[in-house]
């Protein structure tokens, strides 16, 4: 079965300020057809870079390095007019804030129609009937009327479904959605995530769902990735992820998410010291400064991202990967 | 952390009201804060929150209303007068490096207050303040001649956090302090917010969208949506038993912490249709499961529902007997 | 402020065009100040065997001499020296006033920002060379006339453009942080609003500088400025523009460094601003 998504090895670098930055480093994951992955980080664990890059989107500022493929096609090697045929049509991109992401002085309708007009070749009629339908089909009310609003006069959270519906307009194979609802409130935030949820159950394309909220992700991923640095530290089915984490990041982080039930605290959990910065450079493990079971080997060996899956063959949602030298135990 | 028994509030706010153009952004504000008492403030994005907060400190101008600090009402008081008092009235912003000068070094900016009031004479007497701040918000004190620049968002946060604190002030508003830090540091801030209220036994004004933190952080809760004030509670009252609708919603909405049992249920909830709230009668009608004809025609005021518990809706009383 | 000056300054070494008018600047400044030293004639001696000769290396001047059997390479110097003067003093001038009036106006707003854009925009409107030429009768020729109304333009601009810096600033949050802590307006614009203006507002001054030499230049084509037996580039080359066809390099030598003056300070500005405006993103 082809993947839908298949980096490897990915690296990352940036020049800025004359030093170079390794954003990424070493990075592989695959993304099954009609599978959600979730891609957990903070500031400087590079989650965005690694879809950028994989989108082609950093060819002119940044040195990239790996294979990226997209359904078996290679996307690293190719030229942008080649890029522009599949990036927007089969393999789409929802990012963080809709305001800046639409185009202020067009209207919604237009935006949606010219998806189809570019890259399936639709007369502009036809594709304003499609743009109504897929209005129709993410839930905006008044679909009609919508479609010759401009973007600043709808709210947010119909934005990010006027967004959502961009991505969707040519039925696409895979949707990276960059911090979908970061911008919104949370109650449009929950609404955005239902949302999602029912456009995959019915059209069965694969998602990349990017967020530092873990909470977000695990209303919708099948499987999660955790980033730090750089490069993934846990990879894991998400039922299992939450259930049991492995690597000391991961289980940190979720007892930092504060709860509107359980006993009142009178200090907040948090983790010692800071994330890292972009490009950071470490001798050993990335976490070791700042994780409560960090040992001297911790400090001088990296740890490298090893299959804890426990052996035999595995259907790949359930692999459990970790890169620590003393994973707490599944 | 309980309730401190003090009966004058250090801070009434009555009636304010705040118009950009025509755009209504705070209407009908009033409540109280007392000595000690840590008041959370959550609204979502429109909610007037922070125009609330630079309204208090005459940071943006007020066409109604009045903010009595201690029995002087901040809002007509002369420019001179309103500087003096500033030096107890201190607030922490939401982008951390924004709100330093980014041409001053980092012991610039945080011994700024000492100069404009005056404090202490001598440079000598100064660079000792400010090391001794710095330290206690957990920075080293040899960090006082870098630029903002060079820090990470939460070293910033921290900055910030010794500029407000250093003149020990006796009212620190934070407006969502650690909205835009990682969640892995958010801790971090707040914790060091609670031990400096703790050292000072000041009052503190929280603001965030994030009902979690507050939750741990409050005594009291104020609920703010479209520029109003619709609900008032104490912390406990306001988890346990939210009454008006949008609080409901807003407590509905905010996914359950993945560790806490991996539950994957929709909440069913409206969504905002426009950019604008409906100008007239209450503003969360076009979204409210309980509207009802009298929710267009005039906007509903806070009235009492139980000790310390107020609601703005027009059938709180009904809601009352609704389980959340 | 190091950090930021550093970072400038290295942007600025990778930028060749910049690098090297900086060099010819220098040339020209260093040329102006220590030439006279090796030129064999002074600015004013009158060498009546040689009047009006060409330039030629191995005669003792070099780029010739005019009507009066000056030196021309002298004069040149000389010329360069008084304008190089006048345009450096003008603009700081109009650096001065510029930016406390225009830093005042978009800081405080309001009505006293409309009053004082009010004054700018009449002042704007006067026909500068009228008003120069009404000063010149009233007060008669003087060089402290010409500093005066190249002063009095060069600040409206400047002022123009720190009112439009201090407008963006004044809405960002580390001056509410100021406010906050109770700092006065006058802290707040000297300590918060003018260090965070003065980048392009100095790279706008680097582009002043040519634009000041050009109308004093132009002025004293017109014998409104500098007098003789004193020099300036522009009364030079009036003066070459009426020997234009029988010693054409009368005209050519003050104009060709005037040009090479003036190209050399429009790169370099740019390059300035280059170099400063990476950073503020």
């Amino acid at each position: 079965m082809v993947p839908a998504l298949r980096i490897e090895d990915l690296s990352v670098e940036f020049t800025q300020r004359g030093a170079r930055i390794a954003a990424v480093r070493q990075v592989s994951m695959d993304v099954a057809p009609g599978e959600c992955v979730g891609i957990v980080g903070e500031s400087g664990s590079g989650k965005t870079q690694v879809f950028m890059a994989a989108m082609g989107l950093n060819a002119g500022q940044a040195a990239v390095e790996g294979r990226v493929r997209f359904e078996d096609a290679d996307i690293l090697g190719t030229g942008p007019s080649e890029l522009n045929r599949v990036r927007g049509s089969k393999l789409t991109m929802i990012f963080q804030d809709p305001m800046t992401s639409l185009t202020p002085h067009l209207k919604i309708g237009v935006q949606l129609a010219e998806v189809l007009v570019c890259h399936a070749g639709k007369s502009w009629s036809e594709a304003r009937a499609a743009a109504r339908r897929m209005l129709e089909r993410v839930r905006v009310p008044e679909a009609a009327r919508r479609l010759t609003q401009y973007p600043h006069e709808l709210s947010g959270g119909l934005r990010q479904r006027v967004m959502i519906g961009m991505s969707l307009m040519c039925e696409p194979t895979l949707v990276i959605a960059d911090e979908p609802t970061t911008a919104l409130d949370v109650t449009v935030q929950a609404q955005i995530i239902d949302l999602l949820r029912s456009l995959r159950a019915e059209a069965g394309m694969a998602l990349v769902l990017i967020s530092h909220d873990l909470a977000v992700v695990a209303g919708l991923a099948d499987r999660i990735l955790v980033m730090y640095a750089g490069r993934v530290v846990e990879s894991s089915g998400a039922g299992a992820l939450f259930g049991r984490a492995l690597h000391p990041y991961t289980a940190e982080l979720l007892k930092c998410i504060p709860s509107l039930s359980g006993p009142r605290l009178a200090r907040l959990p948090t983790l010692t010291g800071q994330p890292p910065r972009p490009g950071e450079a470490f001798v050993g493990c990335a976490f070791a400064p700042r994780c409560p079971r960090a040992a001297q080997r911790c400090r001088t060996e990296r740890p490298l991202l090893q299959d804890v899956s426990g052996g035999g063959p595995e259907p790949h949602a359930a692999a459990r990967r970790v890169a620590c030298h003393f994973p707490l135990s599944a | 952390m309980s309730v401190p028994a003090t009966n004058e509030p250090l801070l009434r706010v009555t009636d304010l009201r705040v118009r950009f153009g025509a755009r209504a952004a705070l209407s009908d504000v009033s409540f109280d804060l007392f000595a000690g008492e840590t008041l959370g403030l959550v609204g979502e994005s429109g909610s007037g929150k922070s125009t609330l907060a630079r309204a208090i400190l005459r940071l943006v101008r007020a066409d109604r209303g009045a903010v009595l600090w201690r029995g002087r009402d901040l809002l007509t008081c002369d420019a001179k007068a309103l500087r003096g008092l500033r030096r107890d009235l201190q607030i922490v912003f939401q982008d951390p490096l924004a709100s330093l000068n980014p041409r001053m070094t980092i012991g610039e900016s945080i011994a700024e207050p000492l100069r404009i009031f005056a404090e202490e004479s001598t440079a000598l007497e100064i660079e000792g303040r400010v090391a001794g701040m710095l330290e206690r918000v957990g920075l080293a004190a040899d960090m006082m001649n870098r630029y903002p620049h060079e820090f990470s968002g939460g070293q910033c946060q921290r900055v910030g956090i010794a500029r407000a604190m250093i003149l020990l002030p006796k009212l620190l508003i934070c407006d969502e302090p650690v909205s835009s830090l990682d969640v892995s540091i958010q801790g971090q801030i707040v914790n060091l917010l609670l031990d400096l209220q703790r050292d000072t036994r000041g009052a503190m004004l929280f603001i965030s969208h994030n009902l979690a933190v507050v939750r741990h952080l409050s005594h009291r809760i104020l609920v703010m949506y479209a520029g109003r004030i619709v609900e008032i509670a104490t912390r406990d009252a306001l988890f346990a038993a939210p009454v008006h609708p949008y609080t409901r919603a807003l407590l509905a909405a905010v996914p359950p912490p993945p560790a806490e049992g991996f539950v994957r249920a929709p909440p069913a909830l409206m969504e905002a249709p426009a950019a604008e709230p409906p100008p007239t009668g209450c503003p969360y009608r076009d979204r409210c499961a309980h509207a009802v004809t009298i929710c267009a025609a005039s906007a509903p005021a806070l009235e009492a529902v139980a000790e310390g518990h107020w609601v703005a809706c027009h059938r709180s009383r009904e809601l009352l007997s609704f389980a959340p | 402020m190091t950090a930021l000056a550093l970072d400038a300054a290295r942007r600025l070494r990778s930028n060749p065009g910049a690098i090297w008018a900086l060099a010819a600047i220098l040339c020209m400044v260093a040329l102006t100040l220590i030439g006279p030293w090796f030129s064999p004639n002074g600015s004013e001696a009158l060498d009546w065997s040689h009047v009006a000769s060409s330039p030629a290396l191995q005669s003792a001047h070099w780029f010739g001499t005019d009507r009066l059997g000056r030196d021309l390479f002298a004069r040149t110097l000389e010329g360069a020296r008084v304008s190089m003067a006048i345009g450096l003093v003008a603009s700081a001038v109009s650096l001065g006033i510029g930016l406390g009036y225009g830093a005042i106006a978009g800081y405080v707003g309001g009505r006293t920002d409309q009053l004082m854009m009010r004054i700018i925009e009449i002042l704007s409107g006067l026909p500068l060379i009228f008003f120069v030429i009404f000063l010149t009768v009233i007060f008669g020729r003087s060089e402290y006339l010409l500093f005066l109304s190249i002063g009095a333009v060069g600040w409206l601009t400047m002022a123009r453009i720190v009112r439009g810096q201090a407008l963006s600033i004044r809405r960002r949050e580390f001056i509410e942080a100021a406010i906050a802590s109770g700092a006065g307006t006058a802290r707040i614009i000297a300590r918060h609003v003018i260090p965070n203006v003065i980048g392009p507002v100095i790279v706008y001054a680097t582009l002043t500088v040519p634009q000041i030499i050009m109308f004093e230049s132009f002025l004293s084509f017109l014998g409104l400025g500098i007098q003789e037996p004193h020099a300036s580039l522009g009364t030079l080359i009036a003066e070459g523009a009426g020997e234009m066809e029988a010693a054409p390099w009368i005209l050519l030598v003050p104009g060709g460094f005037l040009s090479l003056l003036l190209l050399s300070l429009n790169l370099f500005g740019d390059g300035l601003r280059d170099a400063l405006d990476v950073k503020e993103g």
